[in-house]
């Protein structure tokens, strides 16, 4: 104990106990992992739940290979997977383009501020039977939820983040005369980019909800589609399984987008600091 | 500038996109012989026939019961659990893979499953509703209530502030912006939910009616079931707003002050 410690000792011990070897949150969550699975795996088998609603953890997990042996499981996933990407491009493309373009004019900012408000809380949901009836099944009808869906998330970002623009940074680029183009180069893109990344990710978790929305309802095909398919068959292992591989598939996109986002602002002083601490 | 001035300037503002906008969708539409794409005014007339009758009581009552008690469930659940993980290092180690895998399921997929358990009744609604909307909630909390400020923590600690009174005067308020901000994700995955569990399989409620009218070729009033969902988005949307207003003023005068703002 150092000469400038005067805390009684008894507080001094204190620390000392915290300090005492703790696993690592790798090993602690694995725990958790598997006190999970066994979770599910002994409530059937004990029958505090019906196995026939709720088979144990490893029928699922048989019923999930079994269906990821067949083209017809990953051809789903691939058409998930594609309605996914084609959503969200098209609506970081939108978004981004317009977010630039309405936050950096004040007088669009105000006069569209309304009807953004007001559009964005439609629940994109509400939209499927107007896609039916003019896009018909499939893969637009899905599209447009998905880019509805996942647009507005961006846009907003994107519309913050312009705002947040430093007044000293743009002073002095006004002062240096830097050009419309250098200035959204150099000075509104890096500031937006932090709010960019917060709505990649949101919107990429929602366009992920919407794929997969679209075909449980029947307007689509994919995992969805497959997941609908399988409780009207009542192969209930099957839709515990598909469940499963969705969420699996969420934990990647949420993954990816993390890591895209630490990658995109390793130099951002909010990412610097979560990496540090 | 005076008040009155300004306050016309800000009305004006917000008013001239909206109108402009359902005046263009008035004028083309107004002899559309698209069957798929009505007039705006057979929409609106449509609306108030189709809404306000029996539909209120019959449809529109069950949808918003299920979707305010199910949210209130996920809101209860989530800052519950949260608090309780959020305080317990080890606890909260040990689980958050498993709900960081609960939360990445598509809320909707789960829809299958809990109807295969409880039905297709209000009760597996709610329940639907609860399962999808309390992850932003509960992750939200746990984030919130570790990051607790560690000053405050232990003055608060020495001044003997434990139990329920830390919860009330520390721990919750503390956390309170990033449970806020959960509570607004669960709110728009709840009424996502609310749709999606009625049009997949119910009797009543404004996705069920939604359906309903496009599948029995009832153009304009599958028009006004949407515009009635909007309409119900825009206004909880906005009651969150006041709600958040209200609560986090402090956070926001907070930052406005680090910011340097007035």
């Amino acid at each position: 104990m150092s000469a400038t410690d005067v805390r009684p000792a008894r507080a001094g011990a204190e620390p000392a106990r915290r300090r005492r070897p703790e696993l690592p949150s790798s090993v602690l969550g694995l725990v958790g992992l598997v006190a999970f699975a066994a979770l599910l795996e002994l409530l059937p088998r004990t029958g505090i739940v019906s196995a026939e609603y709720f088979p144990p953890f490893s029928e699922m997990v048989r019923a999930l290979v079994e269906a990821a042996g067949t083209d017809r499981f990953w051809a789903a996933t691939a058409e998930t997977v594609q309605a996914w990407g084609i959503g969200l491009g098209i609506a970081l493309v939108a978004g981004i383009g317009l977010g630039l373009l309405i936050g950096s004019v004040e007088v669009l900012r105000r006069f569209t501020a309304s009807t953004i408000e007001f559009l964005r809380p439609v629940p994109s949901v509400a939209l499927i039977p107007l896609a039916v009836l003019l896009l018909g099944l499939g893969l637009q009808s899905t599209l447009l939820l998905v880019v509805y869906a996942s647009f507005w998330q961006i846009l907003i970002q994107v519309i913050y983040g312009v705002q947040d623009v430093d007044p000293v940074a743009r002073e002095t680029a006004r002062s240096y005369h830097l050009g419309r183009w250098a200035r959204v180069r150099y000075l509104i893109w890096p500031t937006a980019l932090p709010y960019v990344m917060t709505g990649v990710r949101l919107g990429a978790a929602v366009a992920l909800i919407l794929a997969v929305t679209a075909g449980l309802v029947g307007i689509g095909t994919g995992l969805g589609a497959e997941i609908a398919l399988a409780q009207s068959s009542n192969a209930v292992p099957l839709v515990y399984g598909l469940v499963i591989f969705t969420g699996l598939l969420g934990v990647v996109v949420n993954l990816a987008a993390r890591v895209l986002e630490r990658r995109t602002l390793a130099w951002h002083s909010s990412v610097r600091a979560d990496v540090g601490g | 500038m005076q008040p009155v001035l300004r306050w016309g300037r800000t009305l004006g503002y917000a008013l001239t996109l909206p109108v402009v906008l359902v005046t263009l969708w008035w004028v083309w539409s107004a002899d559309s012989t698209n069957y798929y794409a009505p007039p705006l005014q057979t929409i609106l007339t449509t609306f108030g026939d189709v809404w306000f009758s029996e539909r209120l009581r019959a449809d529109v009552l069950p949808s918003v019961t299920r979707l305010l008690i199910g949210y209130t469930g996920a809101v209860v659940v989530g800052v519950g659990l949260g608090v309780l993980l959020g305080a317990n290092r080890t606890l909260r180690r040990v689980t958050e893979p498993v709900l960081e895998f609960f939360r990445a399921i598509p809320p909707p997929a789960l829809i299958p499953i809990l109807f295969l358990f409880a039905g297709i009744g209000d009760t597996a609604k709610v329940i639907v509703i609860i399962s999808g909307a309390v992850w932003p909630v509960l992750l939200n909390t746990v984030e919130g209530v570790r990051a607790v400020d560690d000053v405050l923590s232990d003055t608060s600690r020495s001044y003997g502030v434990t139990g329920l009174a830390r919860l009330r005067h520390l721990v919750l308020p503390a956390a309170s912006p990033q449970i806020v901000a959960g509570m607004r994700q669960a709110l728009s995955i709840s009424i996502i939910l609310m749709v999606i569990s009625e049009m997949f399989a119910s009797t009543n409620g404004l996705g069920f009616s939604v359906i309903q009218f496009q599948r029995s070729f009832a153009i304009p009033e599958m028009w006004s079931g949407i515009l009635l969902l909007g309409l119900l988005g825009f206004v909880l949307s906005l009651l969150f707003q006041l709600f958040e207003r209200r609560t986090l003023r402090w956070y926001h005068g907070l930052r406005r002050s680090q910011l340097g703002e007035n």
